[in-house]
């Protein structure tokens, strides 16, 4: 069943795939660049060499851990825009530790990483406490945790932690060399990461398929009233989503400053955040899917800065590419749906002809 | 002036809910359409009215063919409809409710004096600059019947109208239904209460399972309409009443509201309170109170002796007490989860693991033993109404002692809602306190013990339910005493 | 002073166009989560084709399309597709952010036409209002247009009703003969419209050229402006002038306080969260019951049936 329903998946998304990269060739041609060169360059430029795929799995790193943490958060019907914040509130708190605390080697690591993760969860957690208390749509309360979280970054690399001598926005002074990800061999970044990477993607999904959290969280996202007259405590349950998420965000924060920049620079969240919602509605929101697709938007992303170097081309073709690509994929499942809606003879749901008028708040 | 539907028919996927219909109405004639809930009747009135399109079948109206494929081609041929919930914009004025959807253009003064006329000449009182939202439902019907009559209907169709109103409310309505019919419109009466019918309607049309079973001019012996209406003459077994027993329930002293009148009330073991009184007239708020889900402005709950004031929700579920809602896919049941989830998630399990392959064991002997028609990975929407009420009450564990229901069988056919009263008094033999809110006046005074009417957001009276009629609920639910 | 309020005005003016869009959009129903995005290739647009074209005239009327192309896929997705508004409208936000990006590239840094000044003969000369309001260019001028033709269209003709009620209770809608979805296309387009004016507002009026980023984050603040406006046009242009007053100040204290430009795109929310808590509050309440004419500009509930998809059956 697993199979043919993948399967499925896989045959449906060929139209639309197509679709989306004859629009990256058309805009290649009215950008006057030759189509063929271009992909090949996309290829070369994210698999091509041991460096170019170091560069691709460093963003396929913090890419997967977002989308990962925001498979739970929309397990609990949230759109938690507010992911890029937490990212930075992550590489923050990592750069505290890092500057601040004395340490040898490994337990430095474990502090950064730990670091990151208590400063994503505080940041989600805010953004959770907007929602459930005040109200605020996370929609909203996310987009100004993310400005803040970046005006917090601005700050503090112009002015309390700014380089000995010149303030710039090139980031801070570089760690410590404890405080850097461990790095094995020639490769060119910290295996570590990798592990954490793919735990955090086994666990999401082992949580949301096969256990009663995951189960509690998707009737907390789909009714919160019928879930809390179930006595689901739902708050506790939000609350607990976008503190995963969060916990998974300032990972991938962390690992950002102590793993690929070793300092915090201002771009540390590297829209990593909003790209993963791109990837996790790719993924129709399952984990299972997350890895590979990442996989996908991080080699575009991380191909398409050949383009500009070589062919003079803006990267963000690159960003168009995947946008096009999300974007035909949910309008051809909407479509699809549509066509077997109208197929259908019409069913009412619940089949019975009686209204079911709602009752008023008394 | 004479209205003619011929051969409706209409499905909704492997339902018909209209099989070949036929009926004739004159005018000046207040036609009634009779049938249990589930017949067909509203879905026949929606097509009628253009809200619903049908698969196949004619409208003629004087001789003239409609081709009804909106409500806009309904209103311009002259078909008003009053739905069973009139569709007003609550954040609106009454004003703007009343003029919006009108032809011509936006003039607020004329509109208002135009309100002001309809309201004269049938006595209603509505205040223009009012928002809709503080309207009662029989005030609703009013400016809807008032806002169809202003834009020149000539059908007036109303899907079971006394649902939920008062009973002066009720003489007024029917007076208006009378007024018009003598002016020679075609009024439709839609319901399933027979009394009301039999009051009213000059001619009925039986409806049962999709098709027009039969007609009658009235008056006409009411075993004929029951025998058409149902296919049977119906036996009414009394069900038997016990004495309750200990104390399971206890409000000492509870006022529903700031300011309100303090409530003391005991219900014990195998006792069925039934609450009656219209929308919003506080039996929700005192459902919603004993089930913990709303903290009373004062006074105490016990259950089973133990005080739980203030406690959360969850000290209230493991205290033994449950809560049905009335919207059962808004409140009860969560869209996009299967049976067998359902029941996962309304089990005692704990763990963290999920154990597939025993949910759905468990999902398909709990489905066997409600009869509930699905399978356990159906999901909660495709089930009907009926369906969808046997798991609620199959995800309710069998030893509880407090079981608070909002309008158990509103919407079902009868066949569902006697499965689920049997039910319900099996539950009640065996210990289970019942406490339920209901708008049908025949459930209250059949399955109640003492009844609580509500009206304005406090107990008007404690009635005993075998001492009461119909007639003195139906006043003290508008607030009135029967004099 | 007036100086200083002459500008916030004409600075305003752009976020004034992509708000009361968006208000018009959202009273039918139809969130378009993609201001972001449309605004900033709108405003690309619109500087590319008044370069290439010479006319800032065909400029604007270039963002005008690519706005309401945006909003009709936004529309198509919502309304026929019935996918999740807010999904397919994020999506759109980011496509239209890098589309901007890769098709303004030969642009960045050309040089080209603003709009003309164009004071008005008589009221400019009024003191005071006439030096802050009328001493713009029809960029400015139509922003006023939008925001009184907003209001009256809404309360004070038949259609405008017709439109509030689509939002509100789409089935009520459709049983008094309206055509819902007809509507909440029209509607969107329409408010998707005046989003792309909006842009060629920044790019050929108060910006002035292209680069990447152009118009950062004004997508953002005007969505928040609109509910902190109530969906009501008068108080969401309020919201946009207070908002671009705000900017201005910060603006003069920047040399005092460096850094401040960074809590700016901040505020607009700040505001909102402000407006959502201050409406809960009971004062509110009770002048709003007690003085009906008022109620429509102190509510602050979104319109019931807000990103929800219609259908008859």
């Amino acid at each position: 069943m697993r199979a043919r329903e993948a399967l499925g998946r896989v045959g449906g998304l060929a139209l639309p795939v197509a679709l989306a990269f004859l629009v990256a060739l058309l805009l290649l041609q009215l950008a006057g660049a030759p189509p063929l060169e271009a992909l090949r360059l996309l290829w070369t430029g994210s698999f091509g060499s041991a460096a170019k795929v170091s560069d691709t799995l460093g963003a396929w790193i913090p890419l997967t851990l977002a989308a990962a943490g925001l498979v739970i958060t929309f397990a609990a019907g949230l759109w938690n825009i507010g992911v890029e914040g937490q990212i930075v509130a992550g590489a923050i708190a990592a750069t505290w530790v890092a500057r601040e605390v004395p340490g040898p080697a490994p337990v430095m690591i474990v502090l950064v990483l730990l670091a990151g993760v208590v400063g994503g969860v505080l940041w989600a957690l805010l953004a959770g406490v907007l929602k459930t208390r005040g109200r605020v749509n996370e929609i909203f309360g996310g987009l100004g945790l993310d400005f803040v979280a970046l005006g917090l970054t601005i700050y503090l690399i112009i002015g309390p932690w700014k380089r000995a001598g010149i303030a710039s926005t090139s980031g801070t002074d570089l760690f410590r060399q404890e405080a850097w990800l461990p790095i094995a061999g020639s490769a060119r970044f910290p295996l570590l990461s990798i592990v954490l990477t793919a735990v955090a993607v086994v666990l999401v999904s082992v949580l949301m398929r096969g256990t009663f959290f995951g189960l509690r969280l998707k009737a907390v996202g789909r009714n919160a009233r019928s879930a809390h007259l179930l006595g689901i405590p739902t708050e506790r349950y939000l609350l607990g989503a976008f503190a995963l998420c969060g916990a998974l965000a300032g990972l991938a924060g962390a690992i950002q400053v102590a793993g690929a920049f070793h300092k915090l620079v201002p771009a540390v969240s590297g829209g990593y955040g909003f790209l993963g919602i791109l990837v996790v509605l790719l993924a129709g929101f399952r984990a299972a899917w997350i890895a590979p697709i990442s996989l996908f938007f991080a080699a575009v992303a991380v191909g398409s800065t050949q383009l500009s170097l070589r062919l003079d081309l803006d990267s963000s073709l690159g960003g168009v590419l995947q946008g096009v690509l999300v974007l035909f994929v949910l309008l051809a499942g909407g479509w699809r749906l549509r066509r077997a809606r109208l197929a259908r003879v019409d069913a009412v749901p619940g089949g019975s002809t009686a209204p079911d008028v709602e009752a008023e708040e008394a | 002036m004479s209205l003619e539907l011929r051969d409706i028919r209409k499905s909704f996927g492997p339902v018909r809910a209209n099989d070949g219909v036929s009926l004739t109405v004159e005018a000046g004639t207040l036609h009634g359409l009779l049938g249990e809930n589930g017949a067909g009747k509203s879905t026949l009135m929606k097509v009628l009215s253009g809200f619903i399109g049908a698969d196949s079948g004619e409208i003629v109206l004087d001789g003239r063919r409609l081709g009804l494929s909106s409500p806009r081609d309904g209103i311009e041929a002259g078909i008003g409809m009053l739905h069973q919930d009139p569709l007003v914009f609550l954040p609106f004025t009454v004003l703007d409710n009343f003029l919006l959807g009108a032809r011509a253009r936006l003039d607020r003064r004329a509109g208002a004096r135009a309100l002001r006329e309809m309201c004269e000449r049938f006595g209603f009182a509505l205040d223009p600059d009012a928002p809709a939202r503080n309207l009662t439902v029989g005030e609703r019907q009013q400016l809807e019947i008032a806002r169809l009559l202003w834009l020149g209907a000539r059908v007036l169709i109303l899907d079971e109208p006394t649902t939920g109103i008062s009973a002066i409310q009720r003489t007024k309505l029917f007076e208006v239904l009378r007024a018009l019919a003598d002016e020679g419109m075609i009024v439709i009466f839609v319901s399933h209460k027979l009394e009301e019918v039999e009051e009213l309607c000059a001619r009925v049309t039986v409806m049962r399972r999709g098709r027009a079973v039969g007609e009658a001019e009235m008056p006409c012996p009411t075993d004929r309409l029951v025998e058409m209406m149902f296919g049977r003459v119906l036996a009414e077994p009394e069900p038997t009443h016990t004495r309750p027993g200990e104390p399971v329930l206890e409000l000492e002293r509870v006022r529903l509201r700031d300011q309100g009148a303090e409530l003391s009330l005991s219900v014990g073991r195998g006792e069925v309170v039934g609450l009656a009184g219209l929308e919003g007239s506080g039996q929700r708020t005192l459902l919603r109170a004993c089930a913990g889900l709303l903290e009373a402005p004062s006074g105490r709950v016990r259950v089973e002796g133990r005080d739980l004031t203030g406690r959360p929700y969850r000290a209230f579920l493991a205290a033994g007490v449950h809560y049905l809602p009335a919207g059962r896919l808004e409140e009860g049941l969560v869209p996009g989860l299967t049976v067998a989830e359902h029941f996962l998630l309304a089990g005692d399990q704990d763990g963290f693991v999920i154990d597939r392959d025993g949910a759905r064991r468990l999902a398909r002997a709990k489905i066997a033993d409600h009869s509930i028609v699905g399978t356990p990975e159906s999901v909660a929407e495709s089930l009907s109404g009926g369906n969808q009420q046997r798991l609620l009450l199959a995800m309710t564990p069998p030893e509880v002692r407090l079981l608070l229901m909002e309008h158990p069988t509103r919407g079902l056919d009868m066949g569902s809602a006697d499965w689920v009263w049997a039910r319900l008094l099996e539950r009640r033999d065996a210990g289970t306190a019942i406490v339920f809110a209901s708008a049908d006046l025949d459930e209250l005074l059949r399955y109640s013990d003492r009844i609580l009417v509500f009206f304005a957001g406090e107990v008007l009276r404690v009635l005993d339910a075998r001492r009461t009629t119909g007639e003195e609920l139906g006043h003290l639910i508008g607030g009135k005493e029967l004099v | 002073m007036e100086a200083t309020l002459a500008t916030i005005v004409a600075s305003a003016s752009p976020l004034v166009y992509a708000a009361i869009g968006e208000t018009i959009s959202e009273k039918a129903g139809v969130v378009n989560l993609s201001l972001e995005g449309t605004i900033m290739l709108s405003a690309m647009t619109g500087f590319a084709v008044s370069v290439g074209s010479g006319s800032v005239l065909l400029g604007f009327a270039a963002a005008m399309l690519v706005g309401m192309l945006i909003a009709a896929i936004v529309a198509f997705a919502g309304i026929g597709l019935r996918l999740n508004q807010i999904a397919v409208g994020f999506v759109l936000t980011l496509l239209a952010i890098e589309l901007s990006s890769f098709l303004g590239d030969p642009f960045v840094g050309r040089q080209g036409r603003g709009v003309p000044s164009l004071p008005i003969p008589l009221l400019a000369d009024l003191p005071f209002l006439g030096r802050v309001l009328f001493r713009h260019n029809l960029s400015v001028y139509g922003s006023y247009v939008a925001i009184v033709g907003a209001y009256l269209f809404l309360f004070r003709t038949r259609r405008g009703l017709e439109l509030q009620g689509v939002g509100e209770r789409p089935e009520a809608a459709f049983a008094r003969g309206i055509p819902v979805n007809r509507l909440r296309y029209l509607y969107t387009i329409a408010g998707g419209a005046l989003v792309g004016i909006a842009g060629a507002a920044f790019s050929l009026h108060v910006i002035l050229g292209w680069r990447e980023g152009l118009t950062s984050n004004f997508g953002w603040i005007a969505l928040a402006i609109v509910i902190f406006g109530g969906w009501h046009p008068v108080r969401v242009a309020s919201g946009a002038y207070l908002f671009g007053a705000l900017r201005t100040i910060a603006g003069k204290l920047q040399p005092v306080f460096p850094g401040l430009s960074q809590i700016l795109p901040l505020l607009p929310f700040v505001l909102m969260i402000f407006a959502l808590v201050l409406v809960y509050l009971r004062v509110f309440r009770d002048l709003a019951d007690r003085h009906p004419a008022l109620r429509p500009l102190l509510s602050s509930d979104p319109p019931s049936a807000l990103g929800t998809s219609f259908h008859r059956e």
